[in-house]
Protein backbone atom coordinates (compact mmCIF):
# COMPACT_ATOMS: atom_id res chain seq x y z
CA UNK A 1 0.00 0.00 0.00
CA UNK A 2 1.23 3.56 -0.21
CA UNK A 3 3.25 5.39 2.09
CA UNK A 4 1.00 8.21 3.73
CA UNK A 5 3.20 10.85 4.28
CA UNK A 6 5.94 10.71 1.67
CA UNK A 7 8.37 13.21 -0.01
CA UNK A 8 6.78 15.04 -3.21
CA UNK A 9 10.30 16.99 -4.03
CA UNK A 10 13.33 18.83 -2.91
CA UNK A 11 15.20 21.23 -4.27
CA UNK A 12 18.84 22.49 -3.01
CA UNK A 13 20.41 25.18 -3.76
CA UNK A 14 23.75 24.96 -5.06
CA UNK A 15 23.65 29.42 -5.59
CA UNK A 16 21.01 31.90 -4.48
CA UNK A 17 18.22 32.62 -5.44
CA UNK A 18 14.86 34.61 -4.81
CA UNK A 19 12.37 32.22 -5.27
CA UNK A 20 11.67 28.24 -5.14
CA UNK A 21 8.97 27.14 -6.98
CA UNK A 22 7.05 23.57 -6.55
CA UNK A 23 5.13 23.08 -9.78
CA UNK A 24 1.91 21.20 -10.85
CA UNK A 25 1.42 19.74 -7.40
CA UNK A 26 -1.05 16.61 -7.31
CA UNK A 27 -4.60 16.21 -6.16
CA UNK A 28 -3.88 13.05 -4.90
CA UNK A 29 -2.76 14.29 -0.85
CA UNK A 30 -4.70 15.69 1.54
CA UNK A 31 -2.28 18.06 3.51
CA UNK A 32 0.46 19.27 2.04
CA UNK A 33 4.25 20.20 4.29
CA UNK A 34 6.29 22.66 3.19
CA UNK A 35 9.63 22.41 5.05
CA UNK A 36 12.68 24.81 4.70
CA UNK A 37 15.92 25.00 6.30
CA UNK A 38 18.19 27.77 5.40
CA UNK A 39 18.92 31.24 5.23
CA UNK A 40 18.63 34.91 3.45
CA UNK A 41 21.47 36.99 2.39
CA UNK A 42 19.95 40.61 3.21
CA UNK A 43 16.52 41.84 4.55
CA UNK A 44 15.55 38.78 5.91
CA UNK A 45 11.91 38.42 4.95
CA UNK A 46 10.14 34.98 3.55
CA UNK A 47 6.90 34.96 2.00
CA UNK A 48 4.25 32.40 0.99
CA UNK A 49 2.53 32.44 -2.53
CA UNK A 50 0.05 30.40 -3.82
CA UNK A 51 -0.79 29.36 -7.75
CA UNK A 52 1.10 32.45 -8.79
CA UNK A 53 -1.67 34.53 -7.87
CA UNK A 54 -0.14 38.50 -7.16
CA UNK A 55 -3.35 39.94 -6.30
CA UNK A 56 -4.06 41.16 -2.45
CA UNK A 57 -5.58 37.76 -1.41
CA UNK A 58 -3.64 36.94 1.13
CA UNK A 59 -3.64 37.45 4.92
CA UNK A 60 -1.82 36.95 8.02
CA UNK A 61 -1.92 36.51 11.91
CA UNK A 62 1.32 35.87 13.82
CA UNK A 63 2.43 34.86 17.57
CA UNK A 64 5.95 35.29 18.39
CA UNK A 65 8.41 35.40 21.13
CA UNK A 66 12.18 37.26 20.51
CA UNK A 67 13.60 36.05 23.86
CA UNK A 68 12.10 38.81 25.86
CA UNK A 69 8.70 39.80 24.70
CA UNK A 70 5.53 38.06 23.33
CA UNK A 71 4.21 39.89 20.12
CA UNK A 72 1.63 39.40 17.53
CA UNK A 73 0.86 41.07 14.55
CA UNK A 74 -1.34 41.24 11.18
CA UNK A 75 -1.08 41.30 7.44
CA UNK A 76 -4.22 41.87 5.25
CA UNK A 77 -5.24 42.00 2.02
CA UNK A 78 -1.12 41.21 1.08
CA UNK A 79 0.38 39.43 -1.84
CA UNK A 80 1.19 36.81 -0.46
CA UNK A 81 1.43 35.19 3.50
CA UNK A 82 4.19 36.35 5.58
CA UNK A 83 5.75 33.87 6.93
CA UNK A 84 8.47 35.47 8.90
CA UNK A 85 11.43 38.05 9.46
CA UNK A 86 14.72 35.50 8.90
CA UNK A 87 18.11 36.40 10.23
CA UNK A 88 20.31 37.01 7.54
CA UNK A 89 23.02 35.05 7.34
CA UNK A 90 22.00 32.42 9.84
CA UNK A 91 19.96 29.15 9.33
CA UNK A 92 16.38 29.33 9.73
CA UNK A 93 14.37 26.81 9.62
CA UNK A 94 9.84 26.53 8.53
CA UNK A 95 7.34 24.25 8.73
CA UNK A 96 4.90 25.39 6.72
CA UNK A 97 1.37 23.00 7.03
CA UNK A 98 -1.62 23.54 4.08
CA UNK A 99 -4.42 21.34 4.60
CA UNK A 100 -7.49 20.10 2.53
CA UNK A 101 -5.13 22.28 -0.49
CA UNK A 102 -6.52 20.20 -3.09
CA UNK A 103 -10.94 20.93 -2.35
CA UNK A 104 -12.07 23.49 -4.85
CA UNK A 105 -15.15 24.84 -2.17
CA UNK A 106 -12.84 26.50 0.81
CA UNK A 107 -10.67 29.03 0.99
CA UNK A 108 -6.74 27.52 2.26
CA UNK A 109 -5.78 28.47 5.78
CA UNK A 110 -1.95 27.75 6.11
CA UNK A 111 -0.19 27.15 10.11
CA UNK A 112 3.04 27.74 10.11
CA UNK A 113 5.96 27.59 12.60
CA UNK A 114 9.17 29.64 12.02
CA UNK A 115 12.49 29.09 14.35
CA UNK A 116 15.20 31.19 13.62
CA UNK A 117 18.02 32.70 16.31
CA UNK A 118 15.59 35.60 16.71
CA UNK A 119 12.46 34.23 16.87
CA UNK A 120 9.66 31.33 17.77
CA UNK A 121 6.96 31.60 15.67
CA UNK A 122 3.54 30.34 15.23
CA UNK A 123 1.14 31.97 12.32
CA UNK A 124 -1.91 31.48 10.46
CA UNK A 125 -2.01 32.28 7.33
CA UNK A 126 -4.64 32.51 4.67
CA UNK A 127 -5.31 32.27 0.55
CA UNK A 128 -8.77 33.71 -0.35
CA UNK A 129 -9.06 31.54 -3.11
CA UNK A 130 -11.33 28.53 -3.53
CA UNK A 131 -9.00 26.96 -6.47
CA UNK A 132 -7.03 23.70 -5.51
CA UNK A 133 -3.53 24.53 -4.63
CA UNK A 134 -1.14 23.08 -7.71
CA UNK A 135 1.67 25.71 -7.22
CA UNK A 136 3.72 26.85 -4.17
CA UNK A 137 6.38 29.64 -4.26
CA UNK A 138 8.61 30.38 -1.53
CA UNK A 139 9.93 33.58 -2.03
CA UNK A 140 12.32 36.27 -0.28
CA UNK A 141 11.83 39.49 -0.59
CA UNK A 142 12.58 41.27 -4.29
CA UNK A 143 16.00 42.51 -3.86
CA UNK A 144 16.59 39.77 -1.25
CA UNK A 145 18.08 35.85 -2.00
CA UNK A 146 17.85 32.39 -0.35
CA UNK A 147 21.47 31.10 0.58
CA UNK A 148 23.02 28.60 -1.39
CA UNK A 149 22.35 25.64 0.49
CA UNK A 150 19.07 26.22 1.40
CA UNK A 151 17.02 22.86 1.35
CA UNK A 152 13.02 23.34 0.18
CA UNK A 153 11.08 19.85 0.83
CA UNK A 154 7.44 19.30 -0.05
CA UNK A 155 5.38 16.72 1.05
CA UNK A 156 2.18 15.20 0.95
CA UNK A 157 0.15 13.38 3.21
CA UNK A 158 -2.89 11.17 2.59
CA UNK A 159 -5.94 10.74 4.87
CA UNK A 160 -8.26 7.72 4.86
CA UNK B 1 -25.81 14.99 14.39
CA UNK B 2 -23.36 12.80 15.68
CA UNK B 3 -20.29 11.65 13.03
CA UNK B 4 -18.21 8.67 13.48
CA UNK B 5 -15.55 8.07 12.29
CA UNK B 6 -14.85 5.64 9.00
CA UNK B 7 -13.82 2.06 9.88
CA UNK B 8 -9.98 1.59 10.44
CA UNK B 9 -7.46 0.43 7.60
CA UNK B 10 -4.03 -0.08 7.28
CA UNK B 11 -0.81 1.17 5.22
CA UNK B 12 2.84 1.06 5.13
CA UNK B 13 5.15 3.53 6.75
CA UNK B 14 6.03 4.96 10.49
CA UNK B 15 2.78 7.93 9.44
CA UNK B 16 -0.47 5.99 9.08
CA UNK B 17 -3.70 7.18 8.31
CA UNK B 18 -6.42 5.77 10.91
CA UNK B 19 -9.67 7.43 10.14
CA UNK B 20 -11.07 10.49 8.58
CA UNK B 21 -14.13 12.72 8.69
CA UNK B 22 -15.73 14.73 6.62
CA UNK B 23 -18.53 17.00 7.64
CA UNK B 24 -21.89 16.84 5.39
CA UNK B 25 -24.49 19.83 4.40
CA UNK B 26 -26.39 18.58 7.62
CA UNK B 27 -23.46 19.95 9.40
CA UNK B 28 -22.38 18.20 13.21
CA UNK B 29 -21.53 19.07 16.39
CA UNK B 30 -20.23 15.67 17.71
CA UNK B 31 -16.91 14.19 15.88
CA UNK B 32 -15.39 10.84 17.40
CA UNK B 33 -12.88 8.81 16.84
CA UNK B 34 -13.31 5.59 18.73
CA UNK B 35 -11.98 1.95 18.84
CA UNK B 36 -8.35 4.09 18.13
CA UNK B 37 -5.58 1.15 17.99
CA UNK B 38 -3.11 0.79 20.65
CA UNK B 39 -0.53 -0.04 18.20
CA UNK B 40 1.29 3.35 17.49
CA UNK B 41 3.49 5.80 20.15
CA UNK B 42 1.46 8.74 18.64
CA UNK B 43 -1.58 10.31 17.81
CA UNK B 44 -1.94 13.50 15.26
CA UNK B 45 -5.05 14.75 14.64
CA UNK B 46 -5.32 17.00 12.34
CA UNK B 47 -8.28 19.57 10.71
CA UNK B 48 -10.40 22.25 9.01
CA UNK B 49 -13.68 23.49 10.82
CA UNK B 50 -16.00 26.17 10.24
CA UNK B 51 -18.72 27.27 12.45
CA UNK B 52 -21.87 26.64 11.06
CA UNK B 53 -24.09 28.66 13.93
CA UNK B 54 -23.32 32.40 12.13
CA UNK B 55 -20.81 33.16 14.92
CA UNK B 56 -17.26 32.09 15.85
CA UNK B 57 -16.45 30.24 19.31
CA UNK B 58 -14.03 27.68 20.96
CA UNK B 59 -15.14 24.03 20.25
CA UNK B 60 -13.54 21.45 22.59
CA UNK B 61 -12.59 17.59 22.44
CA UNK B 62 -12.59 14.84 25.98
CA UNK B 63 -10.74 11.82 26.05
CA UNK B 64 -12.73 7.88 26.47
CA UNK B 65 -15.83 9.83 27.20
CA UNK B 66 -14.96 11.53 30.10
CA UNK B 67 -16.93 14.26 31.07
CA UNK B 68 -15.23 14.65 34.41
CA UNK B 69 -12.95 17.53 35.52
CA UNK B 70 -10.34 15.42 35.15
CA UNK B 71 -8.66 18.18 32.04
CA UNK B 72 -6.29 21.47 32.30
CA UNK B 73 -5.67 23.84 29.92
CA UNK B 74 -3.04 26.83 29.19
CA UNK B 75 -2.95 29.03 25.86
CA UNK B 76 -0.52 31.71 24.46
CA UNK B 77 -2.18 33.36 21.62
CA UNK B 78 -1.85 36.14 19.46
CA UNK B 79 -4.97 38.22 17.69
CA UNK B 80 -2.93 40.26 15.41
CA UNK B 81 -2.04 42.96 18.06
CA UNK B 82 -1.75 41.28 21.80
CA UNK B 83 0.05 38.16 22.52
CA UNK B 84 -1.96 36.97 25.76
CA UNK B 85 -1.62 33.35 27.91
CA UNK B 86 -4.10 31.97 29.90
CA UNK B 87 -4.98 29.21 31.71
CA UNK B 88 -8.44 26.74 31.97
CA UNK B 89 -8.79 26.95 36.13
CA UNK B 90 -8.88 24.07 38.06
CA UNK B 91 -10.58 20.92 36.75
CA UNK B 92 -12.49 21.82 33.39
CA UNK B 93 -14.44 18.99 32.08
CA UNK B 94 -12.89 19.11 28.34
CA UNK B 95 -9.68 20.83 26.60
CA UNK B 96 -10.34 24.23 24.81
CA UNK B 97 -9.81 24.15 20.79
CA UNK B 98 -9.11 27.05 18.69
CA UNK B 99 -11.95 29.36 17.75
CA UNK B 100 -13.27 28.51 14.90
CA UNK B 101 -14.23 30.86 12.37
CA UNK B 102 -17.72 31.96 10.53
CA UNK B 103 -17.25 33.98 7.41
CA UNK B 104 -18.02 32.01 4.11
CA UNK B 105 -15.31 29.93 3.10
CA UNK B 106 -13.19 30.58 6.08
CA UNK B 107 -12.12 27.80 8.03
CA UNK B 108 -9.77 27.83 11.20
CA UNK B 109 -7.10 24.96 11.48
CA UNK B 110 -5.32 22.53 14.30
CA UNK B 111 -2.79 20.09 14.59
CA UNK B 112 -3.28 18.45 17.94
CA UNK B 113 -0.48 15.98 18.94
CA UNK B 114 -1.44 12.87 21.45
CA UNK B 115 1.99 11.39 22.67
CA UNK B 116 2.27 8.13 24.10
CA UNK B 117 -1.86 8.17 24.29
CA UNK B 118 -1.16 4.52 25.03
CA UNK B 119 1.14 4.57 27.74
CA UNK B 120 -0.91 3.56 31.03
CA UNK B 121 1.82 5.07 33.64
CA UNK B 122 1.34 8.59 32.02
CA UNK B 123 -1.21 11.25 32.54
CA UNK B 124 -2.08 12.59 29.03
CA UNK B 125 -0.31 15.82 27.93
CA UNK B 126 -1.77 17.19 24.37
CA UNK B 127 -0.21 19.94 22.48
CA UNK B 128 -2.39 21.63 20.02
CA UNK B 129 -0.72 24.00 17.55
CA UNK B 130 -4.13 25.91 15.22
CA UNK B 131 -5.32 29.52 14.41
CA UNK B 132 -7.34 31.52 11.72
CA UNK B 133 -7.30 34.10 9.88
CA UNK B 134 -9.82 36.12 8.16
CA UNK B 135 -8.21 38.77 6.56
CA UNK B 136 -8.44 41.44 9.20
CA UNK B 137 -9.06 39.16 11.75
CA UNK B 138 -7.86 35.73 13.23
CA UNK B 139 -5.40 34.53 15.97
CA UNK B 140 -2.44 32.06 16.16
CA UNK B 141 -2.46 29.62 18.98
CA UNK B 142 -0.60 27.17 20.95
CA UNK B 143 -2.73 24.98 23.57
CA UNK B 144 -1.35 22.54 25.81
CA UNK B 145 -3.53 20.10 27.26
CA UNK B 146 -3.54 17.85 30.34
CA UNK B 147 -6.12 14.88 30.95
CA UNK B 148 -5.59 13.68 34.17
CA UNK B 149 -5.56 10.04 33.51
CA UNK B 150 -3.00 6.74 33.02
CA UNK B 151 -5.85 5.38 30.87
CA UNK B 152 -4.91 4.85 27.70
CA UNK B 153 -6.64 6.78 24.83
CA UNK B 154 -9.33 5.15 22.90
CA UNK B 155 -11.71 7.31 21.60
CA UNK B 156 -11.54 11.13 21.26
CA UNK B 157 -14.40 13.19 21.09
CA UNK B 158 -14.80 16.91 19.40
CA UNK B 159 -17.20 19.02 20.35
CA UNK B 160 -18.73 22.02 18.51
CA UNK B 161 -21.62 24.29 18.84
CA UNK B 162 -22.10 23.26 15.04
CA UNK B 163 -19.30 22.33 12.43
CA UNK B 164 -20.25 23.74 9.16
CA UNK B 165 -20.31 21.36 5.87
CA UNK B 166 -16.36 20.67 4.16
CA UNK B 167 -15.30 20.73 7.98
CA UNK B 168 -12.31 17.88 8.06
CA UNK B 169 -11.07 15.86 10.13
CA UNK B 170 -8.38 13.18 9.77
CA UNK B 171 -6.28 11.13 12.57
CA UNK B 172 -3.11 9.86 12.15
CA UNK B 173 -0.99 6.91 13.91
CA UNK B 174 2.62 7.43 14.05
CA UNK B 175 5.26 4.27 15.16
CA UNK B 176 7.62 4.37 17.78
Amino acid sequence: MPATYEPIATTTLGTTQNQVDFNTISGSYTDLILIFNGGVTSTGDIWLRMNSDTGSNYSRTRLTGDGSTAASTRNSAASSIFISAGTVGATANAIISIQNYSNATTYKTTLARFNSSTYAVASTGLWRSTSAITSLSLRADSADTFTSGSIFTLYGIKAA
Amino acid sequence: MQILAAPFYGVSGDYQSIATVTVGSGGATVVTFSGIPQTYKHLQLRYIARSSTGGEYNPNFQINSDTAGNYRWHYVTGNGTTASAGDSGASPTSIVLGIVPSATSNFGVSIIDFLDYADTTKFKTTRNVGGRDTNGAGEALVISGLWRSTAAISTITLNFSGAAQYSHFALYGIKG
